[in-house]
């Protein structure tokens, strides 16, 4: 601590001498280095205390975690992820769905196919989308989208209800699965639209020129020399999509009516997932219920840890193959 | 399958800066011509506006005439698209699509005007690359990226590509100043037996290439740094190297400048 | 030869129907946002008044009109800035850890893949982490800190990541012709490096700002709900303004739904501001970087 202190009112930086180099170059280094590992550390530790923190409340579960389609940590203590994961994994994928092509496009209407001094700006108003507040999503599907999409819901499960995402009886609307969803699309919208913008960018220009010096049209260039090149960073984008979607809260948390059964009736009020389960139950949750809830957590975690990495390194690999090329 | 090209007071602007102006000239057919000049005289910029590529940049356009035939490549009703498909090009850098093997390469233009059979497609690729003197160097990995080869053969490989589609020119953009020179002695022997089928438009900042493979040499200047590009000479080769009208010409070719 | 050939009909139907697709994908991208804001605008205004920016939620009840979020907003500001006090020594260390020390070493390369997989992890699980290790294992009661904390580890990867980008823009000319004159690889970066990318590091602290300010779920596991102002981050219960949206929307009254949207049109206007004010700097000094 004291080398610190003095070095720290050195005189000019020409009198700095190789001797006195060593005095605070030591633990600054050291703090740089400490500064990464305890990121790595936390990585680590959020393993480990959401895993020692279930551990008691799995033990008292009466039931099967990975299969039990009830979720009563608090009374009966019997509870299990699998409804929830379900769920999750569903709204997700169908966020993914919905976002996907849009992102493409919007990416796609940015890099190639707007005015070029209107690009910028439009791809800030995108950005934009990201800035706006999960809660206020979720507020914004309750109010307005989920009694938009009552009739259109009425009109898919009357005319398309062979379909089994479209089936079922009784109340069509409302609170759904599909309403989340689509709230879930816009909120991944930005980042998979944002990512695609910039590899739909980078395809090699000397490769769009030779598509266009064949006789190709704006289309037939793009498919031959843009999105072959910016496929893996699409897939990636798409990826840390479904990432996120999986983990959002408290959007899904006030439009999904919580409950606890598999269902693919995306038009029904059936749906729920890990994280809106967690932000809903907490309130009322006793310790065993907050330990079911960490536990559910800490499945959440994983799931998207997985895709994460996997996104991550097909990102890494195209970095090296762009290196490559270049 | 050769054609005349015409070129009548053409200007190009990028945005508001005048790159050339008005430039006229004849291209023969089955000849190949030659454009010298120092760097930034525009005759890259002209060799793009002959196939409409010129426009891709944005904001940059063309004003004037260019008769293929006697057919203006710029009048409304003509596409760029299809201008493009009847005027082949070379550019600086090899550009073989990464993603592509060295056959779908070849086969890339031909695949945007329609369904071809299979055969016929085998026939195309494979007389495309004997046109481009590469066919012996490739012909047992047709299926490996066309990104795999060395620089001289993803150019030869280029060429290839470019007359698959058969087309009624072929304009070179410097297109051995990213080789080494035993691929540019490959390149300009092909060029020398491509010009048996087709007009052939070369630039070149090397001036022993232009005397070596061309028939008629057009020479670019300008003027000062900022003003336009224009085309001082223009003329048979063997003249423009040893008896040039203009002094400019001369300065040029003996090295006094550029 | 005849005259040029046209391209086909269906090549140009093609063509035109993709450029028809990406214009309709764009203009379905831009309905929500514009929806979204218009309702919160709408619905909002209504409730903006001086009482809401300066009354807490004490005393009132769930059918009464009246009540504000003022305890939420100072909740909000003082967690948001406890966790950039966290988040953004740690973050702007590793970052330059990664770009002056790391060299591609082993260890870089493992904390900057980690620092990739560490945007992605949801911020609920966060929150659940922090209460797992604060509140459980540790037995520290819920305060405006442990949400602090939980927000900052949403903010080190997104400042780490901004930080680093700037650090390999400044020029290595700068870094050499400091060494040159016998400055410490330090002090070099403390008074060449770090100065010449200040502004682009400020800027990416506040979208980080911006980005973990509109969070819900992590305070939610970590501050617990109070409807009175708690001025003090590191005892008793605090409330954060996105948490105040949420508790309000879920209330079945329509009063309690009108603070929601007014809640919501402060969080917006707090994070809109703070992204405008980022984008301002960066673009600022964009000139600079053009050079």
């Amino acid at each position: 601590m004291t080398t610190n202190v003095r070095t720290r009112d050195g005189g000019s930086a020409r009198s700095r001498s190789a001797s006195r180099r060593s005095h605070g170059e030591g633990p600054f280094r050291y703090a740089a280095t400490g500064a990464g590992v305890i990121l790595l550390g936390i990585m680590a530790a959020i393993a480990v205390f959401l895993i020692s923190e279930a551990i008691p409340a799995l033990q008292a579960n009466k039931g099967h975690f990975f299969s039990e389609l009830v979720w009563d940590p608090n009374g009966s203590q019997v509870f299990g992820i699998a409804a929830l994961a379900f769920g999750t994994v569903l709204s997700s994928a169908l966020a993914l769905v919905i976002a996907t092509p849009i992102a493409i496009g919007v990416a796609l209407f940015i890099s190639h196919y707007a005015p070029r001094r209107l690009a910028g700006p439009l791809g800030y108003l995108i950005d934009l989308l990201a800035a706006v507040p999960s809660v206020v999503y979720g507020l914004w599907g309750v109010v307005f989208l989920v009694p938009l999409l009552k009739t259109p819901s009425q009109w898919l499960n009357e005319n398309l209800g062979w379909f089994p995402l479209f089936a079922g009886e009784g109340a069509i609307g409302g609170k759904t699965m599909l309403a989340g969803a689509i709230v879930l699309a816009i909120m991944i919208l930005p980042i998979v639209a944002a990512i695609s913008r910039e590899v739909f960018l980078q395809a090699p220009k000397m490769n769009e020129e030779a598509a266009l010096a064949l006789g190709a049209t704006r289309w037939e260039m793009i498919r031959m020399a843009v999105l072959p090149f910016g496929r893996p960073g699409v897939i990636s984008a798409a990826m840390l999509g479904l990432g996120r979607a999986m983990g959002e809260t408290i959007a899904v948390a006030l439009i999904f009516p919580a409950t606890f059964d598999i269902s693919f009736e995306i038009l029904t009020p059936h749906a729920n997932s890990i994280a809106a389960n967690i932000a809903n139950g907490f309130g009322e949750a006793t310790p065993i219920g907050r330990g079911a809830l960490i536990a559910s957590g800490l499945v959440l975690f994983v799931i998207t840890l997985l895709v994460n990495i996997a996104a991550r390194m097909i990102i890494n690999r195209r970095k090296e193959y762009a290196r490559a090329a270049a | 399958m050769s054609k005349q090209i015409q070129v009548s007071g053409l200007d190009a602007y990028y945005g508001g800066h005048k790159a050339i102006e008005d430039v006229s000239m004849t291209i023969e057919p089955r000849s190949i011509t030659a454009f010298i000049g120092p760097s930034g005289c525009g005759k890259s910029t002209f060799l793009r506006t002959l196939n409409r590529m010129h426009e891709v940049i944005p904001g940059a356009r063309v004003e004037g005439k260019v008769l293929l035939d006697g057919e203006d490549l710029y009048a409304s009703s003509v596409e760029p698209v299809s201008v493009r498909r009847m005027i082949g090009m070379v550019f600086q850098r090899p550009n073989p699509f990464p993603t592509m093997s060295i056959y779908e390469n070849v086969a890339a233009g031909l695949r945007l005007n329609g369904r071809v059979s299979k055969s016929e497609m085998d026939g195309v690729v494979e007389t495309s690359l004997k046109g481009a003197n590469l066919w012996n160097e490739v012909k047992d990995r047709l299926n490996k990226p066309g990104a795999g080869l060395s620089g001289g053969q993803q150019q030869r490989l280029c060429i290839a590509r470019a007359i698959a589609v058969q087309p009624q020119v072929l304009l070179m953009d410097e297109p051995c100043s990213a080789l080494d020179p035993i691929s540019t002695l490959a390149i300009e022997d092909l060029m020398a037996k491509l010009k048996d089928d087709y007009t052939i438009v070369i630039v070149t900042h090397n001036m022993q290439q232009a005397a070596r493979v061309s028939d008629r040499t057009a020479f670019f200047n300008l003027a000062e740094q900022g003003k336009p590009g224009k085309v001082v000479e223009m003329d048979e080769t063997s003249r423009m190297f040893t008896n040039p009208t203009e002094k400019a010409t001369e300065d040029y070719i003996t090295g006094r400048f550029g | 030869m005849t005259a040029i050939q046209h391209i086909s009909t269906s090549r140009r139907i093609k063509d035109r129907v993709v450029q028809g697709l990406v214009y309709l994908a764009f203009a379905l991208a831009v309905v929500p946002l514009v929806s979204v804001l218009w309702l919160v605008i709408k619905n909002g205004l209504g409730r903006f008044d001086l009482d809401f920016l300066t009354h807490s939620m004490r005393n009132i009840g769930a059918r009464d009109a009246g009540g504000g979020a003022y305890h939420a907003i100072i909740g909000t500001l003082e967690q948001v800035l406890l966790a950039s006090l966290i988040s953004v020594p740690i973050g702007l260390l590793t970052a330059i850890y990664l770009v002056e020390y790391g060299n591609g070493g082993r260890l870089s390369r493992y904390i900057s893949f980690f620092v990739d997989v560490m945007t992605g992890v949801p911020s609920v699980v966060a929150g659940l982490f922090i209460l797992a290790f604060w509140v459980l294992f540790l037995g520290l009661p819920f305060s405006g800190f442990a949400g602090a904390l939980a927000l900052s580890i949403l903010m080190m990867p997104t400042v780490v990541r901004s930080a680093e980008e700037m650090l390999r823009l400044v020029p290595n000319d700068l870094r050499e012709a400091s060494y040159a004159l016998g400055v410490a690889k330090w002090r070099t970066i403390m008074k060449v490096v770090l100065p010449t990318a200040l502004t682009g590091i400020i800027t990416g602290v506040m979208l980080a700002v911006a980005r973990v300010a509109g969070e819900t779920a992590p305070l939610l596991l970590t501050v617990f709900f109070t409807d009175s102002i708690n001025n003090d981050p590191f005892s008793g219960p605090q409330m954060g303004l996105p948490l105040f949206v949420f508790d309000q929307a879920g209330r079945p009254n329509d009063t309690a739904v009108d603070r929601a949207w007014t809640g919501a049109l402060t969080l917006i206007l707090i994070v809109m501001l703070l992204n405008l004010v980022a984008r301002l700097i960066a673009r600022w000094r964009a000139p600079a970087r053009g050079r």
